[in-house]
Parts: structure tokens; sequence; C-alpha cells
């Protein structure tokens, strides 16, 4: 057994993650939430988003289990000996990514596939006579005798194998799923056929659930990923960075520190806007006035200032008490868990206003009425009465404010009060980008991963937050053509 | 009427709303046609389908719902098959359209002349200040006195009566062919609704346009329509000339609707069809006569507060001196206006207006001081008296099941009682509102109306109060839905000889509920004494005034 290490933040994403199967298990349980998630869920592009999003859970989940991996035995060493571990902290994602291309160190810089380096250095020949030239790289291409000859024939093979496996994944996860599909509607008192199904679900586009959206993403996405899997076999896919980590490693394990910072600081968030926002908004008077000039104050105050701050005089503590933090992948974490509670603690104010303007609506409506003429405690109602029915505002609010914050995350790294700089944040791959992108030739390829990992993550979280924001807003419920044509089907089936 | 006075010919119209799980029709296979002259009522409960026609032949239907089939011929040619551009001249200029909230219906941020005006320069060549002065020629001819002036207020300034007039003003200014007028007089107090009824029959005289109007109130239908359509569930039950409907109705669905009809006649007997097969409960014996609320001089003020510490400036005196009393088992009604302060007493006697309003005045519930009560004392006299809200889709919370909405009185004001009492309790008071036994595992939105009303009272119920306020309980709901609620709330009088205070501006309820009326009007009590008095030699100029506007319903005679 390796000994399991529990940083702050795992702690947290794990606790979150039985949150949300925890809210699941309730939404199955009540008729309503379920019908209004059902509605999510006949959103295509909402749904789309979800494949893609789940691709980024699972890549964050697997990065949070952290340990200490244990060392082999020394040959001389006594039967009893105790067990020795090794001194570095490491993820299941870097255990799982052992073998490829990822977690192989280059010296420097080189470019996504290359087998050369990106620098020049001075190598001896045989004869002891140096010269400088470009010299392989220690994995990228190592395999290859003669590269320039079989470089591109090797680099297509591997594209096409990795290609190859993931269509077989997709076919065999599409297979699963139109029989699961099958078999549902057979106990719904169908008769349907598997041809049937495909037929339905995929030529036509008719089903409630837009699965024929979900099918084509997921392929898209396990088209790609076996490519790059593909080739991660033998070349660094997105390139080195400067001191000659894999940029596409990096760029993952990037992944969960945008969602802590996401999560994490909108749950750190919730206490102060929901407790201050609906006590101002049912109180009213003298404690509206105070809750107001609080955050009217501190939304005066530049938001990076107050940050500022706060991070310097966390980092001054984290310095002096060196005896807490043993090793730098915990001081790293605490880092990145007290940015998430500063973020939080600085940013409730928006959401805080929504609450105030729902409860001072809902105060006056008769079941708050009802409840105070039985004599109820204001705690109570604001408890039972107020809280349950802002829930729904405090969901579309967090689920958008997610994206703003991995966002802001990089342009606080940015500016060097983000995340610790040993850790690996799309913020701190932007900050780097920023001198090699004004070399010549310019380092691009960071910038580039950076860019695309955010722009997945975060159009996928924005797209899933609208399905989301409509499902919960009876405003917006349209009339959709496809059901329109089925419904006159329906019609003139009925009417002869 | 000749085909050539054709307006509006709707045939096989159904409508579809786009469900979550199910697709369901709004309308179904609606044909009817309105003539050059006309008014034609479409009637019908809540979602009958009625306010849905409307707007489809607007072309102005939500988006979660679609004509699906039919054809509304208007001079003969079908608006759902011209384009949104061809329609945009339509609206207005051949179908123009009222609604029943005078309130939202004109921008508040614009100054009404030129909304007015925007009507105008729309749909005719006026322009400058020929458009100025039609606007205020339409203003005068709704009746808003001194147009010239007032075309520049904005709608604040205005009340709701005349706010519902501009509406007219604005639809009349194209001259259309077809008034689509839906609700309009809901909103709006029985002397106020008089008034614009009046007006769109005169108007209608002047202009010779066909009026659709769209009610539930078939006291409204029996003074303007020429033409009926009953609704039910998206279909027309019924259509006949107004006169024919009222005398000899011949669905019995508008049967039903005629019985529901609360009136002084019918006193003492059950409305609704199912109440009129069950056996009247007997009465219970009142101990004493003694009254059980005693309010003396009852004044509650709204202190106004200026300046940067708050300091006390001033008072809006909402109630003024109001004394009544309140005997055992008995009913008294609070009649008035809207704004005339009824609410304000209730609230006032419930202590919701703690901390926000002045109560001044001696109240005594069952001896005890009520306005003076604190701590576990007020508590006790909570339990005594409840109330039931108008609204019953506000006064339920929707997160909580109903069962948890019943316990959750007694949990606080009875400690004492267990949890396994208080279940069975609920399963009594269930029973009692009749209500089937597995609605307390539900949540408010399964239920209809009429049942959450009921719900609604076996909530107030779950503390046994001796006084229980009902604020306009029944305003919200259709009539038939009314019809049961009455006859539950006289059911519930006889078994436990519970005082009611009655608060309503709807007389027709009061003369068949009410044992006692108090006419409120600004605040103080103008008239009061028995139901019969007061309804048959009234004293005062307000209560006179109040009771000439109610729209009467007779039957078995041809219409006026």
């Amino acid at each position: 057994m390796p000994n399991f290490v529990f940083l702050w933040t795992d702690v947290a994403l794990f606790l979150m993650v039985a949150a949300v199967a925890l809210y699941a298990w309730r939404v199955s349980r009540s008729d309503t939430a379920r019908s209004t998630w059902a509605r999510v869920a006949r959103s295509s592009s909402a749904m789309s988003s979800a494949v893609v999003l789940i691709f980024f859970v699972v890549v964050g989940l697997l990065d949070s289990v952290h340990f200490q991996p244990r060392l082999p035995p020394a040959p001389d060493a006594p039967a009893n000996a105790p067990v020795v571990y090794a001194p570095q902290v490491v993820s299941l994602l870097d255990t799982l990514l052992d073998d490829t291309a990822l977690t192989h160190q280059e010296k420097t810089y080189s470019a996504p596939l290359a087998y050369l380096q990106f620098t020049k250095e001075t190598i001896l020949q045989e004869g002891g006579e140096p010269y400088r030239d470009f010299p392989r790289l220690r994995f990228g291409g190592n395999h290859l005798d003669d590269p320039e000859a079989q470089w591109l024939a090797d680099v297509a093979q591997r594209a096409g194998i990795g290609a190859m496996s993931g269509l077989a994944v997709a076919m065999l996860m599409s297979g699963l799923l139109l029989a699961l599909i099958a078999r549902s509607r057979r106990r719904h008192g169908q008769h349907t056929t598997w041809a049937g199904v495909w037929r339905d679900v995929v030529v036509r586009g008719q089903s409630d659930v837009p699965w024929r959206a979900i099918l084509v993403t997921a392929l898209i996405m396990c088209l790609t990923l076996g490519v790059v899997f593909g080739l991660a076999t033998g070349y660094h896919v997105m390139g080195t960075d400067q001191t000659g980590n894999d940029v596409l490693w990096r760029a993952l394990k990037s992944v969960r520190t945008a969602w802590v910072i996401g999560t994490l600081t909108t749950v750190a968030m919730l206490p102060p806007a929901l407790f201050f926002g609906i006590a101002a908004g049912y109180f009213k008077g003298w404690v509206d006035d105070v809750i107001q000039y609080i955050y009217t104050t501190l939304t005066a105050i530049p938001g990076v200032l107050l940050i500022a701050a706060a991070v310097l005089m966390m980092q001054v503590y984290i310095d002096t008490h060196p005896d807490l933090f043993p090793t730098s992948a915990q001081r790293a974490d605490l880092r990145l868990f007290l940015l998430c509670m500063i973020l939080g603690l600085t940013g409730w104010a928006g959401l805080c206003r929504l609450l105030r303007a729902e409860a001072l609506k809902l105060r006056e409506l008769e079941y708050v009425q009802a409840a105070r003429a039985f004599g109820i405690s204001h705690f109570t109602v604001m408890v039972r009465h107020l809280l349950p029915n802002v829930m729904h505002i405090v969901l579309i609010t967090v689920v958008l404010e997610f994206s703003a914050l991995v966002l802001y995350e990089a342009v606080l790294s940015y500016l060097g009060i983000g995340v610790d700089p040993t850790m690996n944040s799309f913020g701190t791959m932007i900050d780097k980008s920023r001198l090699e992108m004004s070399r010549d030739p310019m380092i691009w390829w960071n910038l580039l991963a950076a860019f695309v990992f955010m722009l997945a993550l975060v159009l996928s979280a924005n797209l899933f937050a609208d399905g989301v924001r409509d499902a919960f807003d009876p405003r917006s419920q349209g009339f959709r053509p496809t059901r329109r044509s089925r419904l006159l089907a329906i019609l003139n089936k009925g009417s002869t | 009427m000749t085909a050539r006075d054709l307006v509006l010919e709707v045939s096989d119209l159904s409508i579809a709303i786009d469900h979550d799980e199910h697709l369901k029709f709004a309308v179904e296979q609606l044909a009817f046609s309105v003539h050059r002259g006309e008014t034609f009522a479409l009637v019908g409960e809540s979602g009958s389908g009625k306010s849905m026609t409307a707007l489809a032949l607007m072309r102005l239907l939500p988006q979660a719902l679609q004509v699906v089939r039919g054809s509304v011929l208007l001079d003969g040619r079908d608006i759902n098959t011209i384009s949104e551009l061809a329609m945009q001249t339509v609206r207005g200029a051949r179908i123009a359209m009222i609604f029943q909230e005078p309130g939202t219906s004109l921008n508040p941020v614009m100054r009404i002349g030129d909304q007015l005006l925007e009507a105008i320069q729309a749909h005719t060549d006026l322009r400058g200040e020929a458009a100025r002065d039609a606007a205020i020629h339409w203003l005068s001819r709704v009746g808003i006195p001194e147009p010239s002036l007032r075309i520049d207020y904005y709608p604040f300034q205005f009340s709701g009566g005349q706010k519902q007039r501009i509406m007219i003003a604005m639809a009349l200014a194209a001259k259309p062919d077809l008034l689509v007028a839906d609700e309009p007089t809901t909103a709006l107090d029985v002397t106020v609704q008089a008034q614009i009824l009046a007006l769109l029959a005169d108007i209608q005289k002047e202009f010779g346009m066909a009026v659709l109007m769209i009610t539930h109130d078939l006291a409204v239908v029996h003074q303007v329509a020429d033409t009926v359509a009953l609704m039910r569930h998206g279909r027309i039950v019924e259509t006949a000339p107004a006169h024919e409907f009222f005398k000899t109705p011949k669905h019995p669905y508008a049967l039903e609707l005629f019985d529901a009809i609360p009136t002084f006649e019918k006193r003492g007997r059950p409305l609704s069809a199912v109440g009129q097969t069950k056996p009247i409960s007997p009465d219970v014996t009142l101990s004493g006569e003694a009254p059980i609320l005693t309010v003396k001089d009852l004044k509650v003020g709204y202190p106004i507060r200026r300046g940067w510490l708050k300091r006390l400036v001033g008072m809006t005196q909402v109630v003024d001196g109001v004394s009544f009393e309140l005997r055992p088992g008995q009913t008294l009604a609070l009649l008035g206006g809207s704004g005339c302060g009824k609410t304000t007493i209730a609230k006032s006697l419930l202590r919701l207006l703690d901390g926000t309003a002045v109560c001044a005045g001696d109240v005594r519930l069952a001896g005890e001081d009520l306005l003076l009560a604190k701590g576990s004392g007020l508590k006790k006299l909570r339990t005594k008296i409840q109330i039931v809200f108008q609204d019953p889709f506000a006064s339920l919370d929707p997160r909580m099941r109903v069962g948890e909405i019943l316990q959750e009185g007694v949990a606080a004001l009875l400690p004492d009682i267990s949890a396994e009492d208080r279940q069975t309790r609920v399963h009594h008071l269930l029973d009692r509102v009749g209500l089937p036994a597995d609605a307390a595992k539900r949540y408010p939105h399964e239920f209809s109306g009429g049942q959450r009303q009921r719900i609604a009272i076996a909530r107030a119920l779950a503390v046994e109060p001796r006084v229980l306020i009902l604020d306009e309980p029944t305003s919200a709901l259709d009539v038939s839905v009314q019809a049961q609620i009455l006859d539950l709330l006289n059911d519930l009088q006889r078994e436990s000889g519970m005082s009611y205070l009655f608060i309503t501006h709807n007389f027709g309820v009061v003369e068949y509920f009410a044992d006692d009326i108090a006419i409120m009007d600004a605040g103080v009590l103008v008239e009061s004494g028995s139901a019969d008095s007061v309804l048959h030699q009234p004293q005062h100029a307000v209560t006179k005034r109040l009771l000439d506007a109610v729209p009467r319903l007779s039957f078995g005679q041809a219409s006026a």
C-alpha cells in the first residue's frame, strides 16, 4: 500500500463530489426537481458540454488522489525493516500516464512532435571535436534510427493507430448506450429493435434526450484523445517548456487547479452571501443599511489590491511557519486553498445583492406572512421559507461564476499573486509565455495549450450553465420544431 | 346580420402547449364568428383557453404555444398565413386589444401622450399638431378630465380606472374593426367597472365595431353581451344569443355556473352541485352571546421618516378609529373599495405590522388585549385568531410538502402536542376540508387553485382558532370553485362555532354569506348593521354608490 496524502484541496474537492452526489440523490426523489433537470437533459448544447465536462472532471479527480509510492525494499534489508516511501507526492493521474511522453522530462524547450531540441548545444563529435547543433531529444522520437526519413511515416502511423483505437472505444460506448435505450424502451412496453433505435435516435435525431449530439461529441472526443495519446507514446504532442516538462502534461495538471479555484471559491462565497443577502432583504431597516454599507465598501476597494494584500499576508505566514508544512506540495496546496478562501470572501457582494432583492420580494408573500401569523421566529422563517426559495438563484450564479473564476485565476497568476509558482495552472503557463512569445523564433505552444484547454473547459462550462439557467427560468420554454412535427402526427392520427 | 357584416370567423382552431413530458391542447377545434356592431362574449373559468384564443387572434401566443390547426379569417383573410410584416398592420389597426391589468400595460417611463401618439402615428396619417389634437380628442372621448393638460402626465399620475380608459383610447386611436377586451374590468373596483363597461358600450354604439369580450364574470356578460360562447377545457360547450343563454341555458355546465353565483336569495343553502346533495350539518349551540372579538377605536398609521437620522415627521393614517364587534358563530363582512384599509385592519389584528406601522386602540380577543400582548401571551392569542389569504398561489410555500405546511403552525404554537398527534391532526384536517389523505405527501403546485385554498384553510384551522380572518378568500377563484369554498366555510362554521371576519369587495359573496356588514371608506367605517338592513335600506351615500354599481344577474328573464 502506498502512503496516501490528503491535501486540503483534495479533501474539499471530494467533499464537493459527495455534496453533488447527495444533491443528485435528492433530485432523483423529487418530481419537481427531476423534471427541471430533465429539461437540462433535453438541451443538446448543454448535454454536449456535459460530455466534455465529464472528461475534465475525471482528469481533475484522478489528479486529486495523492500518495507517496512505496519504494522497493533495499536488496540487503532485513525482513522486518520499515517500509520506505518515496519523498515525492504523486497523483493517480501521474501513475496512469507513467509510460507516455507526458512524464518524461527533456532538457529544455522542444517544439510539438519534434525529435530535436529547440535550442542548439555544443556536442562532442566521435573524434572529440566539439560542434554546435540541435541535439536529439531524450524521449521524443528516440526510437527512430533515421529520423529525417522515418518521422512522417511514424507520426502518421501512431496517429492512425490512436484514431482507430479511439473509434473502437467510441463504437463500444455507443453500442452499449443504444442497447440500454432499447432495453428501457422495451421495458416501457414499446416494441423496438436495435435497428429501430438506431434509426430513431441517431439518423432522425428523434429522442427527448439529444443522444445524437451526445454521441457525436463523444465520438469527436474519443478520436481527439486517441490521436493525442497515440502520438504521446513516442513524442511530446504539445512540445516541452523551459525546464523540459511536457506541456500537455502541465495543461492536464492545470485542470485540477482550475476546478479547485472554480468550485472552492464559490463554496467559500456562499455563507456570507446567503446569510447577509437573506438577512438584509428580510429584516430591511437598519440591518439592511449596515449590510449594504459593508458590501458597497467591499466592492469599492479594487479587487486585485485586496487580494494582493491578503495573499502577501498569507505568504508571510507560510514562510515564517515552515514546520507546519513539511513538503512543498503541501505548501503550494495550502496557498491554493487560502487563495480560494480569499477570492470567496472578497467576491460575495454580487450574489448578496441578488439574494437581497429576492428576499425583499419573498418576504411580502403571503406564505411568509402566514408563518409570521403562527408566531414562527425570524430565523426559522429565513431558513425554512426563504432559503429554499432562493436556491435556484444560487445554483445559477454558482454555475455561471465558475468560468469567470477560472479566467480570474489566470489573471491573478499573471500578476504574480495567484497560485504558488511551482503549481501547474493555466495562469502560470500564460505568465511564462509572456517572455516566450517575445523570443525569435517564437515559442507559441505553451500559450496555445493553455488557450485550448481553457477554451474547452470554460466554453463547455458556460454552455452547460446556459442550459441550467434556461431550465430554471420558466419564461424560456419554447416550442421546439421537432416536437411540433411529432405533435401534428399525433393530432392527425387522433382525428382520422 | 348578413355575411357582409362578418368581421371575424374562427374555424377549427386548435392550439397546443409544449409541456415537459406530454403534449396538451390549450384550445381544441374552436369555431365562432363575430359580426360588425356585435359584442361577443367568450366566457369561461380559468384554464378554459379563452385568453389563449385572444392571443392567437393577435398572433401573440407565448413561445411554448402554437396554433397547430384551423383558420382565423379576418375579413376573409387568414391571419395565420400572412407575413409577420403584414401582421403588424393588422395588430392595432384592424384588431386592437385591451388587457386585464391597466397598471402594467402602460409603459411607466413614457408620458401617456407619447404612448398615444405612437399608436396614432403608426396607424393613421396624422402627424405633428394634428396627431396631438387627435390624441387630446381621444382622451376627452374616453372621459379623462382636462385632456390637453394631462396628456403630458406619466401613467403613475392616473388611477387604475383612468389607466384603463387611456388603454381604451390607445386601442381606439386606429379605429379598429375588432376590439378584443381580455378581462378589462377584473382588476378594477365595482364602481369603476360599471363606468368602464358603460364607456365601452357607448363607444361601440358610436363606431359600430365588433367587440370580443373575454371574461369569467357572468354578471358582466349579462350586462354587455349580444352573443355568448361558454368555454370549458378548451372547447366551446354552448353558443347562444345572450337573452336566450340567460333565459334557458341548455348545457348542464351553464346551469351549474348559474347555481354557483352567490346571492341574497340563496342564503342558507349550499351553492355547489356537490354541496346540494349532502345533508346540512346541524348547528352547534353557541355558548353565550358575549362578543369574542371587540375592536374599539382602532387606528393604524405608517410613520413618515425623513432626513439623515430618520426623524419622525408625520404619520400616514390608514385606519382611523374603527370599532366593531364579532360574536361567536357570526360572520362580519368588512366591505370597501381597494385602498380603504380593510387588509390593514386584518394585518394589525394578527400583529403582522409590528415594526412597520403604529397601531393604537383597544382590541380584545376573548377578553385579552391583543395589541399589547407579548411573548407567550401573544402565542396563546395566536392560536385563537388565524387568517386565510387571498391568493392561494402565493400563500403556500412551494418548497414544502402539504403535511409540513399544516404541521408548522401546530409545532410553533402548541409545542405540547407530540409528533404523532400532529400527524393524526393533519389527516383529520385534510379529511375535513375534503382533500385526499395522500395530499400530505405532495407539494402545493400539484393542486388546483381551489384545492390550494382548502389547504390554506386547513392550515389556519390546525390550531383551532375561534376567529378566522378571511382576506378575500375567493376573489382569485372561479365561480364554481368559490361556491365550494363558501359551502366549506359554512359547514365549518356550523360545526365549530367559529367567527369569521370576512374582508372583501365582492357584494355577491357578502349578500350570501354575511350576518353583519360593515362598510369602509378611506379608513373609517361609514355604515354597519345587519346584512338585511345594510343591503336593503342603505343609509350612507358610499353604500348606495357601491350597491348601484354591482352588476346584477337576473335569471329567467330576457336581458334589458
